[in-house]
């Protein structure tokens, strides 16, 4: 267990509120299975006891002790119950109140089987596009807008908060408080087809200010090539089959139906979780994605080793 | 004490009951015992087929980054192992245990609808094939057990599979209805006399209460698969969110059936647990009105808690938790019953053969069941745990610890009522455990799993994640208990030829099925019971009262009041008939057809009039017998 993405170890406000509830029912619910396994065990015991004592099967017996414990079990549960249905519904009230603040909005889309993220510019109002990387200020909460562009998928940081589905057709939204910085993971928790599985992002929590700055840099144009090869290598990603689908602020490449480049070479991983990012995994996957993540929009595209490797190089370099 | 027919009236008894010899008899029976057994043998072999799928899925979840399935291949494997276990065996397997249970318990000589039940398992039969006849081809649903759209849309679900799917589920649920029928109509009106609603054996209970939930859940999926598929077919748009329609409004229709079914699965199995733990501790059940009273309360509560499945959808908050309030209070009902349960074990006098063993599997097993189901009830919890290993966990310790278990436990105690020959015991022991060890070991790893955030039906997942080790676990456990399952069904066949004999009632039971030989003859009884108690067969120990003036040269039945069970009047019971058999063909050609073409509907509707025109001829018969009489 790596801890990047689990409920148990919580590194939000929400995800926080329900580890406690979390625990508080394991409590009151495994109190009451060891009752369930004692009686269990002490009938056990007194028909071994008993064993001997055979004949005729008793009808009705009066059964005054029991009929009294039956109603002391009813008010045990009865009890037990109002203890978790108070503590969830508090739980619940909590949660609900980070909608009154004043919170960083962000729009979540999902689709098959990657995440687009945009994020509100603050000095122009516009929007500030990126993928499958989402970056959270520390002790602010994020307002994710969520949204599909085809199917339900549901958008899941254990760490964080809970999840939420990503419903066409409506808009929901989730507050995210983050109370820990550093890496975590989310995942798609709905099956929305065939590559499911490989449907995560990863998610970034810094202090306020390293996270202005994040954001600010995403709001630059891509980087320009450093070298003759990646200048190359951007003529191959910009004037070819890429950009049909992928877009890179500041060059020629427009598209608008996979995952925006701008800062790639700045993200931690690869198609949307798949691979860890590095200039192997770029080319890996320009070359092979349908071995890589059977099913995906993604075609193979076909480039000479030469152009792979500047392209490949182009890419890293978009930081 | 009513003196015997004489071997000249039985003679003329069993003639009248008597199925055609042959393949015609096997096609046109009617008798309730041949239909539970094919439904049965059906069911076996299909929970074998669906449990090899889950044994290969496990293999491919067992290390991290395995390429042994391709994910279209994994996808196939769950939704086919999904949709077999819901759809075509636990609810069927149930119904059959009623249709063969219910007229033995009630002291009848055949269901309300013979003709009914036979077309019942010739439709769902249909269903079967519908769905494995198409995978023989390659041509599987890939969506999961519930293929919520706009996936399961025309847009995102081109191809037959959807529609296999959705049509499998109108075949099953027409034949889910016919049973329910059945058996709800059977127990109100064809009880023994004397068997008053407060003498009804909490098993018919179960399966009366189970049968009324059916009748009015199952309407609201066939409701929303036949919206699907007209979605897909005359293009509805009810569920295209960009022409208005809406995705949610068949996760709703979809979860006001889907919850009440695990509720129409369980009562059944707490019915078998009743009748198990009455007989094996040699006393009446303790708290037999709280435990019947109980089985009402969860039918009534359970079609208030649908929501609990969406919680995560983003439904209003303030709702979410009314239906936590109201999916947590079924904890009330479902503990009171496990304390009725323990209490009879503990003042009672048990023995422990295997069907009792199996009892105590599922206290075991199942309780952990319900609580990890109070967890899933909390609206903000289930928003962590939902669509997590944790409700994989959480399901499956609900359906086979809370309903399997106590299935097997019955298959072992009706056993020899129906093969003459008891179950090896030793077998049995070895099966207990290993099903009952595997299974925990296997499912048990799996809450934990969940909450370290791996999602449901993800066909693989990286070494980084770190949940190997309790995957590799979990498919250790899971090969074991189908070795056990294995090793169950090696006993049933071995024991069915070199078992020991077992004579009508080898556990002392006490309800009225144990009165008859085993096998029980076609007619089940010779002469109708009267009851005077619960368990007639022990206040009736030497003489059981029977009722005499039923027809011997024809088939018929006594139908009684609802309320108090008197006997109101005799009622020719059907013949053997080949009219069911050609109504399922009819329907099963009108329902593939529909998944090609609308016009299926118009065309296909005339073979089904025909077939039932000649199901409904009308014979006027009259009885031609003397008064009913009550004899000691």
């Amino acid at each position: 267990m790596n801890g990047l993405q689990s409920a148990l170890a919580p590194a939000g406000e929400q995800a926080a509120g329900i580890h406690g509830l979390f625990w508080l029912m394991m409590l009151v619910c495994g109190a009451m299975y060891l009752l369930v396994l004692g009686g269990v065990a002490w009938a056990l015991w007194r028909a071994v006891r008993r064993r001997r004592t055979a004949g005729e099967p008793a009808i009705n017996p009066p059964d005054v002790g029991l009929n009294r414990g039956l109603l002391g079990w009813a008010g045990l549960i009865v009890v037990g119950l109002t203890v978790v249905i108070t503590a969830s519904f508090l739980v619940e009230r909590n949660i609900a109140a980070a909608r009154a603040r004043d919170a960083l909005e962000v729009r979540v889309t999902g689709h098959q089987w990657w995440w687009r993220i945009q994020y509100r510019d603050p000095r122009t109002g516009g929007w500030i596009e990126t993928a499958n990387e989402l970056h959270l200020p520390l002790g602010r909460t994020t307002r994710v807008a969520l949204g599909s562009a085809d199917v339900i998928h549901s958008f899941w940081v254990p760490n964080i908060a809970q999840k939420l589905d990503v419903i066409p057709g409506r808009i929901n939204l989730l507050d995210l408080t983050p109370t820990r910085p550093g890496w975590f993971r989310g995942q798609c928790a709905e099956f929305c087809g065939i590559q499911h599985a490989h449907m995560a992002f990863d998610v970034k929590v810094d202090p306020p200010e390293s996270f202005d700055r994040w954001l600010a840099g995403q709001a630059n144009a891509a980087a320009k090539p450093a070298d003759p090869v990646a200048a190359h290598g951007q003529r191959v990603v910009t004037g070819g089959q890429c950009a049909m689908c992928h877009a890179i602020r500041g060059t020629p490449a427009t598209g608008r139906a996979g995952p925006d480049l701008t800062h790639f070479g700045s993200r931690r991983s690869v198609a949307a979780g798949t691979l860890t990012m590095s200039r192997g995994a770029i080319q890996g996957w320009i070359a092979q994605p349908q071995a890589l993540k059977p099913g995906t929009m993604m075609p193979p595209v076909a480039l000479s080793g030469a152009d792979a490797d500047a392209a490949s190089r182009y890419l890293m370099g978009l930081q | 004490m009513t003196e015997p027919l004489t071997p000249e009236q039985a003679d003329r008894l069993a003639v009248s009951w008597r199925d055609a010899p042959g393949l015609w008899g096997f096609l046109t029976t009617v008798d309730h015992k041949r239909i539970a057994a094919r439904y049965i043998l059906t069911v076996v072999l299909l929970m074998f087929l669906a449990g090899m799928l889950a044994l290969d899925m496990r293999l491919q979840l067992a290390w991290p980054d395995m390429g042994r399935m391709t994910p279209q291949l994994y996808n196939e494997s769950f939704s086919l192992h999904g949709s077999t276990m819901l759809f075509l065996v636990s609810v069927p397997v149930m119904e059959a245990m009623a249709i063969w249970l219910v007229p033995l318990m009630l002291g009848q000589r055949a269901l309300a609808f013979p003709r009914l039940a036979a077309f019942s398992y010739w439709l769902y039969l249909g269903g079967v094939l519908m769905l494995w006849v198409p995978h023989a081809f390659g041509i599987t649903p890939d969506l999961g057990w519930f293929e919520y759209p706009p996936l399961s849309g025309p847009g995102y679900g081109p191809g037959h599979r959807v529609d296999i799917w959705a049509q499998m589920i109108t075949f099953t649920e027409v034949a889910a209805l016919a049973a329910s029928v059945n058996v709800v109509a059977t127990v109100l009106k064809m009880r023994p006399p004397g068997m008053t609603l407060a003498r009804i054996p909490v098993f018919v209970w179960s399966q009366a209460i189970a049968g009324l939930m059916t009748i009015f859940s199952l309407p609201a999926v066939m409701l929303v698969t036949s919206m699907l598929i007209a979605d897909r077919l005359v293009s509805t748009q009810f569920f295209a969110p960009s022409a208005g329609g809406d995705v949610i409004l068949f996760q709703h229709l979809f979860w006001w059936f889907g919850h009440p079914e695990v509720y129409i699965i369980f009562l059944p199995a707490a019915g078998f647990v009743s009748m198990i733990v009455e007989t094996f501790s040699r006393r009446t059940l303790f708290g037999h009105v709280a435990v019947v009273l109980s089985m009402l309360g969860i039918a009534a509560l359970a079609f208030g808690l649908w929501v609990h499945h969406m919680f995560a959808v983003g439904l209003p908050r303030l709702g979410n938790d009314f239906y936590t309030a109201a999916s947590m209070a079924v904890a009330l009902p479902a503990g009171l019953q496990i304390f009725c349960w323990i209490a009879t074990l503990w003042s009672g006098r048990p023995r422990f053969d295997t069907p009792l063993l199996w009892v105590l599997g599922f206290i075991a097993t199942f309780v952990i069941g319900g609580l990890s189901g109070v967890m899933a009830a909390s609206a903000p919890l289930d928003q962590q745990i939902t669509d997590t290993y944790f409700i994989v966990a959480h399901f499956h310790y609900v359906l086979i610890g809370g309903a399997i278990f106590p299935l097997l436990g019955a298959f072992c105690y009706w056993y020899p009522k129906a093969t003459g020959r008891l179950m090896s015991e030793r077998l049995g022991k070895l099966a207990f455990w290993l099903i009952v060890g595997g299974f925990n070991l296997g499912f048990f790893p799996m809450h934990l799993l969940g909450l370290m955030g791996m999602p449901r039906r993800v066909y693989t997942y990286s070494e980084g994640m770190g949940w190997g080790p309790l995957n590799l676990v979990a498919t250790l456990g899971s090969a074991i208990a189908v070795a056990g399952g294995l090793v169950f069904v090696a006993n049933a066949w071995w024991s069915r030829r070199h078992g020991a004999p077992a004579g009508p009632d080898p556990w002392g039971g006490s309800t009225l099925e144990w009165a008859v030989p085993s096998p029980p003859p076609q007619h089940n009884f010779d002469h109708l019971p009267v009851v005077d108690s619960l368990t007639p067969l022990w206040t009736q120990k030497d003489a059981l009262q029977v009722m005499t003036g039923l027809a011997i040269e024809r088939r018929e039945v006594l139908v009684t009041s609802v309320i108090e069970a008197t006997p109101e009047y005799r009622q020719k019971s059907p013949k053997p008939s080949i009219a069911p058999l050609l109504s399922a063909l009819a329907v099963t050609i009108l329902f593939i057809g529909s998944i090609f073409t609308p016009w299926a509907l118009v065309w296909g509707a005339v073979p089904v009039a025909v077939a039932l025109v000649v199901w409904f001829w009308p014979q006027r018969e009259r009885a031609r017998t003397g008064p009913l009489r009550v004899r000691r």
